[in-house]
């Protein structure tokens, strides 16, 4: 039952308390004895004038070590102090956070349980689950996405209406609460040149300039070194894949030439967290519905 | 009796004196917890630091990175919110020495573990203004350049054997053997960079939040 290893350390604590204390009040007791004399000088002399006189300490001084001692006393049968006595009002640290936690739940409740029944482009339209929701949003999302959700490299703009895993609300609230692991294999083995290639044919896709031989040579390595498996035939990606849709003008990465070398070359790979587990269903819809109205400007 | 003339006017008493003074505190508030079992319990699922984590964790120490950001998520609701389950004793028996630092230029990071991407940790250590434009944090991209086994893995059998030491005093589980020759092994070609993530991803995982 005690935390204390052995009930040795019980009686230990508790007879250092209360040995302190009544050490402080005996102190009080004997100082108070002590004999005093007003008005004269000890006869030490510091430093050519600085003089020492014996008097009585102030009463309200005296007093205010009372009121520390009897404080205490108070404290002690309060609060858990005393060895492993728990004091009478049963307080713990866990106890005042778990009281914390459910008064401000049974507030918040009516209201994530009202979003709860309603769809997303409901919530989303909704001015207070929006407010709710940035500011869920500045809690947990704009580490990676932004504090203006256009994101940075590598981690998706969630305002430019392009969606790698779907900007459908239902993919969305799959996407926060479920994560999403996003994986583009390195293609090393395909060699420097033909790399060079379909980095060619990659940004002429999206009207980028791009040198014309390369660019038909890349169309053909497109097709041959397995591209299209999950970026499609047509280059516009496989959101069941997370594949991004290369013909559009939005880059997770960069469009430069370098960039796109090295994306395929090394790969890339790179994880939405899962959240549900944190922060339970109804934060993950709030949050949806926020995530997917910020998209709403784009279109 | 002595006069307090006396312990004025002697050095060395005065120093014993306030000695004994301070031991008397420690006496009370630092001697029990060795024996109270809530702080030296291993909880449910806390392992010892691998050969990978504790190379990142001497990272950490060496860098400094306790001197901004804390290991210490207080019972309060608004920390339990950002960052989740509070902080519990139990959480820190294979710490040596505890990371909880004192202040917060950066957020508590006790909980960081799986809470973004290695690549969002790898980019936001390279340049932490990439990922947060509002960061001060300073970027640590060198470390990208160092092999850990050059630096903190050099002696990495030796922590291993001192921190087993530990754990075998206070009889909590620790490395085996395999663990610790395997050491080396497990650090291969790692960089620093690469360390100090594993560690940062392994942190305050073994106690989770709910809803």
């Amino acid at each position: 039952m005690s935390d204390f290893v052995s009930e040795f350390w019980n009686i230990y604590v508790t007879l250092i308390v209360v040995g302190s204390i009544l050490f402080c009040v005996i102190l009080l007791i004997v100082q108070g004895k002590a004999t005093f004399t007003p008005g004269k000088t000890m006869g030490h002399v510091w430093d050519g004038d600085l003089e020492e006189y014996n008097n009585p300490m102030p009463k309200w001084w005296s007093w205010l070590f009372v009121i520390t001692v009897v404080f205490a006393f108070a404290y002690l049968a309060l609060y858990p102090g005393l060895g492993t006595f728990k004091g009478v009002l049963g307080w713990t640290s866990a106890g005042q956070h778990k009281a914390e936690v459910e008064k401000v739940d049974a507030a918040v409740k009516p209201l994530f349980d009202k979003y709860m029944q309603m769809d997303v482009k409901a919530v989303a339209a909704d001015k207070t689950a929006m407010e709710m929701g940035k500011r869920l949003y500045m809690t947990y999302c704009v580490q990676c996405h932004g504090a203006d959700a256009r994101g940075a490299k590598g981690f998706p703009n969630l305002t430019d209406g392009d969606w790698l895993y779907g900007g459908e609300p239902e993919k969305i609230v799959e996407s926060i609460a479920a994560g999403r692991m996003g994986v583009m294999p390195p293609h090393a083995q395909l060699g420097a040149d033909t790399i060079k290639d379909l980095a060619a044919f990659v940004r002429s896709l999206s009207g980028l300039p791009a040198d014309s031989v390369r660019v038909a040579k890349g169309k053909e390595a497109f097709a041959s070194a397995g591209c299209v498996g999950c970026h499609s035939p047509a280059g516009t990606g496989m959101q069941a894949l997370g594949a991004p849709n290369l013909t559009d003008k939005v880059w997770l990465y960069g469009s430069s030439e370098a960039t796109i070398i090295e994306t395929i070359t090394s790969g890339r790979q790179n994880k939405m967290p899962a959240w549900k587990e944190f922060l339970g269903d109804a934060k993950v819809h709030l949050l949806a519905a926020y995530v997917y109205s910020l998209s709403q400007g784009a279109k | 009796m002595i006069k307090h003339e006396q312990i004025e006017k002697s050095v060395g008493l005065l120093i014993v004196l306030t000695i004994l003074t301070v031991i008397w505190g420690g006496l009370l508030e630092i001697v029990p917890l060795f024996f109270q079992k809530s702080t030296t319990t291993p909880v449910e699922g806390l392992k010892p630091y691998d050969a990978v984590r504790l190379a990142g964790r001497d990272i950490y120490v060496r860098e400094g990175c306790f001197l901004c950001h804390s290991q210490m998520i207080r019972p309060f609701r608004a920390e339990t919110e950002r960052y989740g389950h509070y902080s519990v004793a139990g959480e820190f028996v294979y710490d040596h020495p505890f990371q909880w630092g004192s202040k917060r230029t950066g957020p508590d990071l006790h909980r960081v573990g799986g809470r973004y991407s290695d690549e969002w940790q790898r980019a936001h250590l390279m340049n932490p203004r990439d990922v947060v434009p509002e960061s001060n944090m300073p970027a640590f991209a060198f470390l990208a350049n160092v092999k850990a086994k050059d630096s903190v893995g050099a002696d990495i059998e030796k922590k291993m054997e001192v921190l087993r030491g530990y754990a075998n005093v206070r009889g909590i589980p620790t490395y085996s053997d395999e663990e610790i020759k395997g050491a080396r092994a497990a650090i291969g070609d790692k960089t620093e960079m690469d360390v100090l993530i594993a560690y940062l991803q392994g942190l305050g995982t073994a106690l989770k939040t709910t809803k």
